[in-house]
């Protein structure tokens, strides 16, 4: 009894991810296709209709309407490129830092690991809203200040799982192979190291991506994102907000849109963890060469 | 540690009792894997008797293992069981969750392979080789520390009272493993099941552990299934044995019988391409292929692509032969076992050791070298002692030459090897290279060396990088030479291919398609890729199945007279280091204490940790194993970090006396000796001098 009943949840369960896992990628990927091609698809955030302000959604205003009269939908369309856009320049500028620092800290070690881990310490310490907000102070406003603040707040992850993987792979007989050939430190971290090490990096560049976007949106509606008109789904909250009770609609569209973006991200993510650990398991079972150890 | 002594390790076969303790029939075991049911074992029939070692030998994959948890219940649930397993008298089988814990505690133990994840570290030994009895009500707490004290005094663990309030962290590798065997013969079972029981340890404490599980089932009767691969353990300890291939039994009998006559071409094969320890044999007979794999057995008889005798029969190919009865006792499941020889052939007699190599300029020249790691202890780190790995080696090797060097895990085998090749600091000593030092060398100015001087690892799983191509990873030296294209390109790759037996049609695979042997084949041709003139071969077979060592050591052979390669072979195994070396050297906590020509070592040794690890080494020859008399050596290998004063050797050694408390030996070639040896009392071993050294020494 015990068994089957372990069996048929566990089934759910991978069916469940599954599912939760098709349904982001076809979120994620219409939502990026929508965005990409806004202009040729004739989504236009900018003409105001002072007469249709704050319409509900109807066949014309999918979304409604905002205060100024302009297409909620358009807008939600074009502040998903302000989203996207900052997380992708945030992820990126987390791994070109992170990853470096994660290879060498791991692969030399002594003093050169002591100082690198300090310096990412602090990074940790930083909260990225205040860091943003320090960044916006000078820097001005814009997407810029909130990609570097997650770009760095993001580091120490980076360099965190990047030193654990090389740590694990440093001493494996293949890396000092390439040592005993005659390769240099660079070529065992960036063409031996790295290219083993890259499962679990992506799983966190999509971690971040959503927390790049989350961070994107707080700014905006803090009042210290990107300049109007160009969208942005923070923005757009704090403007919604206050007619959340002429229209609902106005806030609360955005706010799903949002919501269902980072938890496609946060899906995919896990899905991706349980994967390569589940890999794991199933390399043991089936795994062709059950050697003798030792 | 009073476990020194003669032993024979050895007992008359006797007479099986009339009911089986445990009998399996037309057992059948199969996993379900993508998508389809895997049978990995399949349709076997069993009998353990009381009173006898049964050992069930087979290459990995053969099945032995699952074969072993599905006889106590213990497989996953993902495994489908059909068939009947009788253990005193209860079906397995069908027996509900309750009946199984009681049988587990009281009528079967169990010795894994690893001592050190069998025993749970946070829990005192005492505590939990009782433990098992006391939840079973078999034991009163209250008497269980007691107990746990005599469990130990029986398995010859020294102090029982002290030890028993500790951790396992504070035993040895022997030790624990004794534990083991205790824990697993606190309720006097009547079977116990041992898996591999001393494949993780080294060859003098195998011998301990081995003896003492011999005594502990001799004095409580039980029946032991003993899983094994390696023959030489089969022979000196098994009553009984079943081999098994490609989830069948292929061929049982009595021990002698297996030997001496073999009736399954596998058992026949294996056994002749096993290396000997007893006879230096030129060139081993090796099984062609790879053993299969449960998803893919071959139709017929699973052996018959590798088999000699059956391999154009048509029989052999459509239809499976059962196990049936052969000549007297012995079971075969061939269909042509009459056809088979009759006689194990007389291995050939080994070409006379070279010597001509001696007055050639060696290839290799090692002085006195020492690598210490620091200890470092506190927030400081500061450096509070050395661990003196390799304490003063020196050692030559010449073009064309094999040296070997043995010794057990710890002594400095791998230590010394990576300190030649630049990958560890030296701290003393001087290392050349065809004539020129290559001590503290820049990575660049290493580079050259490097091309001529090539290292295989010992694990073919782990030495080559997952993410490239076969053709890759043959090409990354070259190409980290900047020499692939003067090197010829994908033509010299395919040329490397085929010299190491792989099909040129197999570049494009990645390393988890290969199996074992061919990794270790993709990580030879990746050394001979750049001309090297010397190749250090650190264990390369060690991994590998007994049919597969046997195609590698011969393939290195071939390589060897083909590109007059010189070799530094390092290995525990002391019967293939007798079959490839021209020369030994014999390794003891950072020192060598002999070294001499192969045949010498083998028959002329004289340093009595030399003659205790040949005396400890098991056999392949179940005849032999009432006329050996064998050294126990007591303990094990002292910590590098602080080595005994004087000779290092003297705590276990049967021959110490004060000088060698007080002196440490020099190097010497003593007169009337053929070897060189570092020790006060070199010399031949002498009948007596056993009888001397089976007296308990008080504990040091």
């Amino acid at each position: 009894m015990r068994k089957s009943f372990q069996s048929a949840t566990k089934t759910i369960r991978n069916l469940m991810t599954r599912k939760g896992v098709v349904f982001s990628v076809f979120f994620l990927g219409a939502l990026s296709f929508l965005a990409i091609f806004a202009d040729l698809l004739g989504f236009d955030y900018l003409t105001q209709n002072l007469i249709a302000s704050l319409q509900p959604p109807s066949a014309e205003y999918w979304f409604g309407t905002d205060e100024l009269g302009r297409d909620i939908l358009s807008r939600v369309v074009y502040g998903t490129r302000t989203s996207l856009v900052t997380s992708a320049g945030a992820v990126t500028i987390a791994a070109l830092l992170g990853v470096p620092i994660g290879l060498i800290a791991g692969f030399f070690g002594g003093w050169r690991d002591a100082v690198l881990m300090r310096v990412v310490d602090v990074m940790l310490a930083l909260p990225a809203i205040l860091f943003a907000m320090a960044l916006i102070a000078i820097l001005g406003k814009g997407q810029m200040a909130a990609m570097i603040a997650v770009g760095i707040t993001g580091t120490p992850s980076f360099a965190r799982i990047t030193r654990a993987q090389v740590l694990s792979l440093r001493n494996r007989d293949f890396v000092t192979a390439v040592e005993a050939f005659g390769g240099s430190a660079t070529y065992a971290m960036f063409r031996t190291i790295l290219p083993n090490s890259w499962s679990p990096i992506v799983v966190q560049a999509i971690v971040l991506a959503s927390v790049a976007i989350l961070l994107e949106a707080a700014l905006s509606f803090l009042g210290m994102g990107v300049a109007p008109p160009t969208p942005s789904w923070g923005e757009m909250l704090r403007t919604g907000k206050s007619y959340l009770y002429e229209a609902p609609y106005y806030a609360v569209l955005p706010g799903i849109i949002l919501t269902l973006t980072i938890l496609s991200f946060d899906t995919i993510g896990r899905a991706m963890t349980d994967l390569l650990e589940g890999r794991h398991d199933l390399g043991d079972h089936t795994s062709k060469d059950a050697e003798p150890t030792k | 540690m009073k476990s020194t002594g003669t032993n024979n390790l050895s007992h008359a076969v006797k007479k099986p009792d009339t009911d089986a303790v445990l009998s399996v029939r037309d057992l059948t075991v199969s996993f379900f894997t993508n998508g389809k049911q895997v049978p990995v074992v399949r349709a076997i029939d069993l009998d353990v008797f009381a009173n006898e070692v049964h050992c069930i030998v087979g290459e990995s994959g053969s099945g032995k293992s699952v074969t072993s948890l599905a006889v106590t219940g213990l497989l996953p649930v993902t495994a489908t069981v059909s068939g009947s397993i009788r253990l005193n008298g209860i079906e397995v089988n069908k027996a509900d969750d309750e009946t199984l814990r009681n049988m587990r505690g009281r009528d079967v133990g169990f010795i894994f392979q690893d001592p050190a994840t069998t025993l749970n570290p946070v829990m005192r030994v005492g505590r939990q080789i009782t433990e098992g009895q006391v939840v079973h009500g078999l034991l009163a707490a209250s008497d269980a520390p007691g107990r746990a004290a005599e469990l130990l005094t029986e398995v010859d663990i020294a102090d029982p009272q002290g030890r028993v309030t500790q951790y396992p962290h504070q035993f040895s590798g022997g030790m624990r493993q004794r534990a083991v065997i205790a824990m697993a013969m606190s309720g006097r079972p009547n079977l116990i099941v041992a898996d591999e029981p001393t494949t993780a340890l080294d060859v003098t404490v195998q011998a301990q552990v081995l003896s003492v599980l011999l005594q502990r089932q001799q004095a409580l009767g039980s029946a032991i299934i003993l899983i094994t691969h390696d023959l030489g353990v089969v022979a000196e300890v098994a009553d009984r044995v079943s081999v098994m291939y490609g989830g069948s039994i292929v061929e049982s009998g009595t021990v002698q019988d297996i030997f001496d006559h073999p009736c399954h071409p596998y058992t026949a094969a294996l056994l002749r391409s096993v290396p000997r320890i007893d006879a230096g044999d030129d060139r081993l007979e090796t099984i062609p292929g790879q053993p299969p794999t449960p998803a893919e057995l071959p139709s017929g008889c699973v052996f018959h692509p590798r088999c000699a005798l059956g391999a154009n029969k048509a029989r052999c190919q459509t239809e499976r032969p059962q196990l049936r009865g052969f000549g007297s006792g012995q079971m075969t499941a061939c269909h042509f076992a009459e056809e088979m020889q009759p006689d194990r052939p007389a291995p050939p007699a080994r070409a006379a050791t070279q010597t001509r190599r001696a007055d050639m300029k060696p290839l290799l020249e090692v002085d006195d070298i020492k690598v210490h790691f620091p200890v470092k202890k506190g927030i400081l780190q500061r450096t509070v002692g050395w661990v003196r790995a390799v304490d003063g080696v020196s050692l030559r090797v010449h073009p064309g030459e094999t040296v070997s060097l043995v010794g057990e895990s710890g002594c400095g085998k791998t230590t010394f090897a990576r300190a030649i090749m630049g990958l560890l600091d030296v701290n003393a000593g001087d290392v050349r290279f065809d004539g020129h030092s290559i001590v503290g060398l820049g990575r660049r100015a290493m580079r050259p060396v490097r091309r001529q001087m090539q290292y295989v690892f010992q694990d073919p799983y782990s030495s080559l990088n997952p993410v490239l191509s076969a053709a890759d990873i043959v090409a990354e030296p070259m190409r980290l030479h900047g020499l692939f294209e003067d090197m010829g390109g994908d033509k010299r790759i395919a040329e490397l291919f085929e010299m190491v037996g792989l099909s040129p049609s197999m570049m494009g695979k990645y390393p988890h398609e290969f199996s074992g042997g061919q990794k270790q084949r993709l990580g030879i041709a990746r050394t001979l890729g750049l001309k090297p003139r010397l190749l250090i071969l650190d264990e390369p077979v060690a991994a590998l199945d007994v049919s597969i060592q046997a195609q590698i050591l011969n393939l290195l052979q071939d390589i060897q007279r083909e590109l007059d390669l010189g070799y530094l072979f390092i290995s525990h195994n002391l019967s293939v280091v007798r079959h490839i070396s021209d020369r030994v050297a014999v390794m003891y906590l950072g020192k060598l204490v002999e070294q001499g020509a192969c045949d010498e070592i083998y028959e002329n040794a004289a340093h009595p940790y030399t003659l205790s690890l040949l005396s400890a080494a098991p056999i392949s020859n179940p005849g032999m194993r009432n006329q050996r008399a064998r050294i126990i050596l007591r303990g094990e290998i002292p910590n590098p970090a602080s080595p005994p004063s004087g000779c290092r050797f003297h705590p276990r050694c049967f021959r110490a006396t004060d000088i060698c408390r007080a002196q440490a030996p020099e190097l010497a070639t003593q007169a009337g000796l053929k070897t060189t040896s570092i020790c006060h009392h070199a010399g031949p071993l002498d009948p007596n001098e056993i009888a001397l050294a089976s007296q308990p020494k008080a504990e040091q």
